[in-house]
């Protein structure tokens, strides 16, 4: 084996060693990718297993629209092979680096991990989604593949979805195929002013609901209510005009390109909401959106996702406040401080019956509980 | 010959204390153990494979599902649940010793809420009345699977439909929100709701395409959308395969992602030309519809833009749809391409393979020298954005042999999809059908995991027996031993 043993942190150079590192392993390990979204979920103290080492893009075929790399291949290499092809990932990955105070990057088996999506989650999926295939080494240290590299194919359990948002805690990702997109020739966002929330999420509703292909919809309290149209430059023109026509509306401000896109990564990455000390991501039924955040009463918000994403920040956590007012729906403690963090459970507790699924499922795939153990707890 | 489990002789020999015992959980008439009313729920659209059940039962509420797998759970018995039964692998195919739970009468749209844009429905809706239930406001729920007047919203959860409009819109698992399960153990559980995305494990993306392995599903929330402006097609025709399959990726390669698709080769041509007359060029090779769907300016935009791509990839005849009579008829060749095929031969066998597009031409060459071999015609559509094949193997299941001949024929063509790097099954699930099929694609250990998944919510193996697992069984119909040629090549992967 050619793994390096750095202190507590292992590297495995491929799939292999990954194997041969969790075959018979008692003792837990701490999954990393780049580390960028260590600050999520419940910490855990073990050793470090970081595969930052498999790293490279195996296969990318633009015409094919599906691209095969190593589970720790810097999402940024992939985003920017995706651009020189006019391509890009659909679900647009936030990135919460300054939210959470971390330079380290992503990867793009972290990215799947952790299922997070940014704003065009509303028209175009989650990672989930876009999850073709994987191999993968369970916590018994057994390499196995599911999925694979083909956009269509029903073949077997969907694993892929299983294994998107469970953070690493039922098997290592070592190698990743997903399904790409031709990128936007022109990316525009209408700021609307609204008054009030509920005003803000009532036109997002409208916007989202017309046929005008609205590819994200946020609420932002300082701006208004802010509404985006990519596509074909033609095509996004005629759909501006016929937007505003629609919604009875004159945009504040129009924003194009570059700028625009800086928006929604901004919303994506939490930014307004970056002083706060603690922040919940929170999916609701969109329409639900208003009255939620009248129970939440957060010190700062964004809406996302049409009003079905709330960004709530606290100065600190109160997950019986925060889970209490959300009647359906499910709320994500994504920064707090490293104490808090231990003494609450991050992810939305499930309800007995899934909560009983869900431990089968971890006890098959890790039976010892070597994985990440508690941190999705 | 794919081989249905031997029934277990004690749960048969309590088949009237059985049908007793389900009389007492649903209203009586709602038990159906007659052999005339049973011969409806033998088979599905696979229709080769035929299996009569211990009995069927009609629940009408959740409540009523719940205690009739709480009931099945207790007692040992199987349980094969079934929508509309239009399944093109078997996979409401009935077990001897079990009971088919139908849900037919789980048939109401519970809400239409344009707010959130979701529809909350029964699992017993057709997936077109969705869509009807919400076109009055100018919405539609996306997938459209062929069957789609009959398959209904559970049947589309339980296989992941597709549909020729999937490679814009996404697999039924892209567009369900939420559902309610009832598991093996008759425990009803909410999976989703009108939010998006799991605050844990993804228990709703595991149930979509589980083939009706892990439990009922009883009631869905799927996302509804505006209907679009506007849809247009072109018909473009290629004097090669491979030069229509470098149109298609040029169109991808392009920046552009039609609403749909579709490619026929010659024989699909001839046969869907004879049988509806709309006009589709005979003396091409392959023909492409590609239709592109949204605001007008924008069609007619990528139209053009898409004709100059045909131009530039050798295409021998380019017609565009000037008003919606003629892009129906462009598709009307294409939708009625399976019973068209069906008038060339007394039967066919439709395969659902998917392959990497580039693969396409190697693809068919190989199946035409399989044609020669096994003497059997073939008639090709595919999905063409998304690589999905749709063989059409012609025969006449009334010459001996030539139903073994056909099915094996598929199953090469099946691996061929594997060996060229793509899968066994794009849309229609693997089922009892491809069942055998999935040590080709699988090893033991990508096998063994899949059924601790299975086990996580099944321990006792009585949800869909028989089902995509391959088995290590006798076989029913011929009393024999029969080992496939899967079992051989994996003599050590566990069964069940």
């Amino acid at each position: 084996m050619t793994t390096n043993v750095d202190g507590a942190v292992l590297r495995p150079c491929d799939a292999t060693d990954v194997a041969a590192i969790l075959s018979g392993r008692e003792r837990a390990l701490e999954v990393r990718g780049g580390g960028s979204k260590r600050g999520i979920g419940r910490v855990v103290e073990a050793d470090v297993l970081d595969l930052g080492t498999l790293c490279g893009v195996v296969a990318y075929e633009p015409a094919e629209l599906v691209l095969t790399a190593q589970a720790g291949t810097p999402l940024a290499t992939i985003e920017g092979l995706l651009a020189a092809n006019a391509q890009r990932l659909a679900f647009e990955p936030p990135d919460l680096g300054r939210l959470l105070g971390t330079e380290a990057a992503q990867t793009i088996g972290g990215v799947l991990a952790a299922n997070l999506a940014g704003s065009r989650r509303v028209s175009a999926g989650a990672a989930r989604d876009h999850f073709l295939g994987f191999h993968a080494v369970t916590g018994r240290g057994e390499p196995f593949k599911a999925g694979g590299k083909v956009v269509k194919n029903v073949t077997g359990y969907d694993l892929p979805k299983l294994l998107a948002g469970s953070w690493g805690t039922l098997a290592v990702l070592t190698e990743v195929t997903i399904r790409v997109v031709p990128a936007a020739e022109l990316d525009r966002t209408l700021v609307i002013a609204a008054a009030t929330p509920a005003a803000g999420v009532t036109l997002l509703a409208a916007a989202l609901g017309s046929a005008h292909d609205v590819s994200a919809a946020g609420f932002d309290p300082a701006r208004g209510s802010l509404v985006r149209l990519e596509g074909f430059a033609a095509s996004v023109e005629a759909r501006t005009a016929a937007l505003c026509t629609e919604l009875r509306c004159a945009p504040a401000d129009i924003i194009d390109g570059a700028a625009s896109r800086r928006c929604w990564h901004d919303l994506g990455s939490i930014a307004a909401l970056v002083d706060s000390a603690v922040v919940w991501r929170i999916s609701v039924p969109p329409a639900e959106a208003p009255a939620v955040l009248q129970r939440l009463r957060p010190e700062r918000y964004a809406l996302d996702w049409g009003g079905g994403l709330i960004l709530a920040g606290y100065s600190s956590v109160d997950a019986a406040h925060v889970r209490g007012a959300v009647a359906s729906g499910h709320a994500t403690l994504i920064k707090a401080p490293p104490a808090e963090r231990l003494a609450t459970p991050a992810f939305q507790p499930l309800l007995p019956v899934a909560a009983a699924a869900a431990a089968r499922l971890k006890h098959a795939f890790d039976p010892r509980g070597i994985l990440n153990p508690g941190r999705m707890d | 010959m794919i081989c249905l489990p031997i029934p277990d002789a004690t749960i048969v020999a309590r088949r009237t204390a059985i049908v007793r015992e389900l009389r007492g959980l649903v209203a009586a008439g709602n038990v159906i153990e007659d052999d005339t009313r049973l011969a409806a729920y033998e088979t599905d659209a696979l229709t080769a494979y035929r299996q009569r059940p211990l009995a069927v039962v009609l629940p009408e509420s959740v409540a009523e599902v719940a205690a009739i797998l709480a009931f099945a759970h207790r007692e040992g018995v199987n349980v094969v649940p079934r929508g509309a039964g239009t399944s093109l692998s078997g996979g409401a195919i009935p077990a001897a010793d079990g009971i088919v739970v139908a849900l037919g009468k789980f048939n109401r749209i519970l809400e239409i809420d344009y707010a959130n844009r979701c529809v909350v429905a029964q699992c017993g809706v057709t997936n077109l009345a969705i869509s009807q239930a919400v076109a009055g406001e100018g919405f539609y729920y996306a997938p459209d699977p062929s069957s789609q007047i009959a398959c209904t919203i559970g049947g589309n959860v339980a296989e992941n439909s597709g549909g020729v409009h999937c490679l814009k819109y996404g697999l039924t698992t892209n567009n369900v929100l939420g559902v309610e399960l009832v598991t093996p153990q008759g425990e009803v559980v909410r999976l989703g709701g009108k939010h998006l995305d799991s605050g844990h494990y993804d228990l709703l993306g595991l149930t979509v395409g589980s083939e009706g392995l892990i439990g009922i599903v009883t009631e869905v929330t799927v996302r509804i959308l505006k209907r679009p402006q506007t849809a247009r097609a072109l018909l473009i025709g290629f004097g090669g395969v491979e030069s229509a399959g470098a149109c298609v990726a040029a169109i991808i390669g392009s920046g552009i992602i039609p609403a749909g698709m579709e490619m026929m080769d010659k024989p699909a041509i001839h046969a869907a030309e004879a049988f509806v007359h709309v006009g589709y060029p005979l003396d091409v090779e392959a023909l492409l519809i590609v239709e592109l769907d949204g605001p007008a300016v924008e069609v007619d935009y990528l139209i053009e833009r898409v004709r100059a791509i045909a131009g530039g990839n050798a295409a021998v005849s380019v017609r565009v749809s000037t008003s919606e009579r003629e892009r129906l008829a462009f598709w009307a060749g294409r939708k009625s391409a399976f019973p068209a095929v069906g008038r060339l031969s007394p039967d066919y066998y439709c395969m659902d393979g998917t392959i990497p597009r580039r693969e396409l031409p190697r693809v068919l060459r190989a199946m035409v020298e399989m044609q020669a071999r096994y003497g059997l015609r073939v008639a090709n559509v595919f999905h063409a954005g998304d690589g999905n094949l749709h063989p059409l193997i012609l025969y006449d299941a009334n010459v001996p042999g030539e139903t073994d001949k056909a099915e094996a024929f598929g199953f090469e063509i099946l691996r061929l999809c594997v060996d060229v790097g793509g899968v066994l099954t794009g849309e229609h699930g693997v089922g009892l059908e491809k069942r055998d099929l999935m040590t080709y694609q699988f090893n033991d250990v990508d096998l063994a995991i899949q059924h601790r998944v299975k086990h996580a919510f099944d321990p006792e193996v009585r949800f869909n027996p028989g089902k995509v697992f391959p088995t290590l069984r006798r076989c029913a119909e011929q009393g024999r031993e029969h080992v496939h040629s899967g079992a051989e090549r994996f003599a050590h992967l566990p069964r069940f």
